[in-house]
């Protein structure tokens, strides 16, 4: 088993896998909390099915402009239009959530089966590929596509994860601040709905990248159980916060080795992964509570 | 000097006016309570105090000739709290926040302050516990401590007795008087009206009709007179109640005997 993993690890296309899921990994677990925390979870849900759409739609435009490169889903061509999309429909999201016509979580599942709905028919109708159902299938559950990267992706992805990284460390306290507690922070004078914007936006950004690692259906897995494994351990929003990203990148480092070794398929093993580590976490948590009292 | 004068204030929402007429002034070191029913406009007057809504009409003032005074808020808690990873010390230091301002994080100063606030409030022991495993009583030390961070000189209390049971209370309100003594002037929101009597400077009346005065003056008038009653008569239906339970528990003991 060592043999072949050193055997694997020659090649860049691991190197890059392994680079791209440990950023990912790593920026996806620490807004968890906060969503976790601020009821938003299903924002991140919602925003991976637009992402789906947005995909969709950026497949089938390079299809016209017969731009098509390789595979239906290069990341870097993606990006541009899926990003752009996906932050936009975060901030109408959130803006919803504030009106009172159309509830939150309401809004929330129309956007996310609209958007699911109107990417596979278009995906359809433009029959861009003999083999729709398969570029469905990794667009949902994320494919072997995080093995094909190609340099300028990896660039992009430690790119945009660093951006991610350094907003959420420069903006620590002010997050905590209105996650704990939105009245005393508008009351104190605080621009609350800017950082909320903020928080939506960096919530777009993670869910575009992660989207390469584990598919759209799956993105939800990395944000969340790093966040509620930590919850179950630890019990102070530093000490919660920097576990659920010790947690993720090791989820996510297992699940690609196992999906390497063993020919799984990469999203799905990092999330069996994560549901396993919360498995655990959340007995060392019943235990450790019962012996606290 | 007076902290915050209103005169003629109209409080709603949407444009709808909740409440008007309301005029009061809290001068340096005043305790004043806001007391009033359900759906008066109480915690919409609160807001407009807090700034976090624009007076519909007449006007409100703070502080001398536009010099204005931060408030330390003490809002009734959320439920998102209940479930909250977060330490003590974090919790408090958050006060901070607005003062911060752009700088990312706290600064030593900061971090001795929030200390002597936890301190003040008693949990300095408790600093590295986590704010879910306390209990109401302590909570709400907590969140008045980060009250103090947010601003030394006026607090805003929303019903900070809400959901303790009778000897936190107490205790609660002991250390409120404390602080008024300090010389902090309270502004304390509350349906609590005999809490209200005992330990306020002033009262602030609002439904049907509006008051504001002193407490003596309020004991005398006639809101006063007719909200006392009521209050009176509600207690005395409540214990007429309990002992009416108490008896018919006895009453079943000695039918089992």
């Amino acid at each position: 088993m060592i043999d072949k993993l050193i055997y694997y690890m020659q090649y860049p296309f691991v190197h890059y896998a392994i680079i791209v899921g440990v950023a990912v990994a790593l920026c996806s677990s620490l807004l968890g909390v906060t969503l976790v925390l601020k009821r938003f979870s299903f924002i991140g849900d919602g925003l991976s099915h637009v992402a789906f759409g947005a995909i969709a739609i950026a497949s089938v435009l390079r299809l016209i402009d017969n731009t098509a490169v390789t595979s239906a889903l290069q990341l870097t061509n993606n990006m541009i239009l899926v990003l752009p999309i996906t932050v936009l429909s975060a901030i109408l999201l959130l803006r919803t959530g504030q009106n009172t016509k159309i509830k939150g979580d309401a809004a929330i599942a129309m956007i996310s089966v609209g958007a699911l709905a109107f990417g596979y028919l278009i995906l359809n109708v433009f029959n861009s590929s003999a083999n729709i159902s398969g570029d469905v299938c990794t667009t949902l559950f994320g494919s072997t596509s995080i093995l094909t990267l190609q340099p300028v992706d990896v660039w992009l992805s430690v790119g945009f994860s660093v951006i991610v990284i350094v907003l959420f460390i420069l903006f620590y306290n002010k997050i905590f601040a209105v996650t704990f507690d939105e009245n005393f922070a508008k009351a104190t004078g605080t621009n609350v709905q800017g950082y909320n914007l903020l928080i939506a936006i960096i919530i777009a950004v993670i869910i575009v990248l992660a989207m390469n690692l584990v598919g759209s259906l799956l993105i939800s897995a990395l944000v969340i159980f790093p966040a509620l494994s930590a919850m179950r351990l630890f019990r102070s929003f530093k000490s919660v916060t920097i576990f659920s990203a010790v947690f993720s990148v090791v989820c996510a480092l297992i699940g690609l080795l196992i999906s390497i070794l063993a020919g799984t398929p990469v999203g799905s093993t990092i999330v069996a992964a994560d549901v396993v580590a919360f498995g655990i976490c959340s007995l060392i948590g019943l235990i450790g509570g019962g012996a606290r009292g | 000097m007076s902290y915050i004068e209103a005169k003629e204030l109209s409080v709603g929402y949407e444009g709808e006016v909740v409440a008007s007429h309301i005029n009061f002034k809290i001068d340096e070191g005043n305790y004043l309570c806001i007391v009033g029913e359900n759906g008066s406009g109480k915690s919409t007057l609160m807001k407009t105090l807090l700034r976090l809504q624009k007076p519909l009409a007449g006007e409100i003032r703070f502080g001398e000739a536009g010099q204005t005074k931060e408030i330390g808020y003490l809002p009734q808690q959320t439920v998102v709290q209940k479930d909250f990873p977060a330490s003590v010390q974090e919790i408090v230091i958050s006060g901070f926040q607005k003062k911060s301002g752009f700088r990312p994080f706290y600064n030593k100063e900061e971090k001795k302050q929030a200390e002597e606030n936890m301190r003040r409030m008693g949990i300095l022991e408790f600093k590295n516990r986590c704010y879910r495993d306390l209990s109401g009583g302590q909570q709400q030390r907590v969140l008045l401590a980060r009250a103090l961070c947010a601003a030394g000189d006026i607090l805003l209390l929303d019903e900070p007795v809400s959901g303790l049971d009778p000897k936190v209370t107490a205790d609660m309100y002991d250390l409120i008087e404390s602080l008024n003594k300090e010389g902090i002037t309270i502004i304390m929101v509350s349906h609590d009206i005999g809490a209200a009597i005992r330990y306020a400077s002033h009262i602030l009346h609002i439904g049907e009709s509006i008051f504001f005065g002193t407490k003596e003056e309020y004991i005398e008038s006639p809101e006063g007179k007719y909200f006392l009653a009521r209050q009176h008569k509600a207690e005395e239906a409540e214990e007429n109640i309990i002992e009416a339970a108490e008896t018919e528990v006895i009453e079943n003991q000695n039918t089992k005997n």
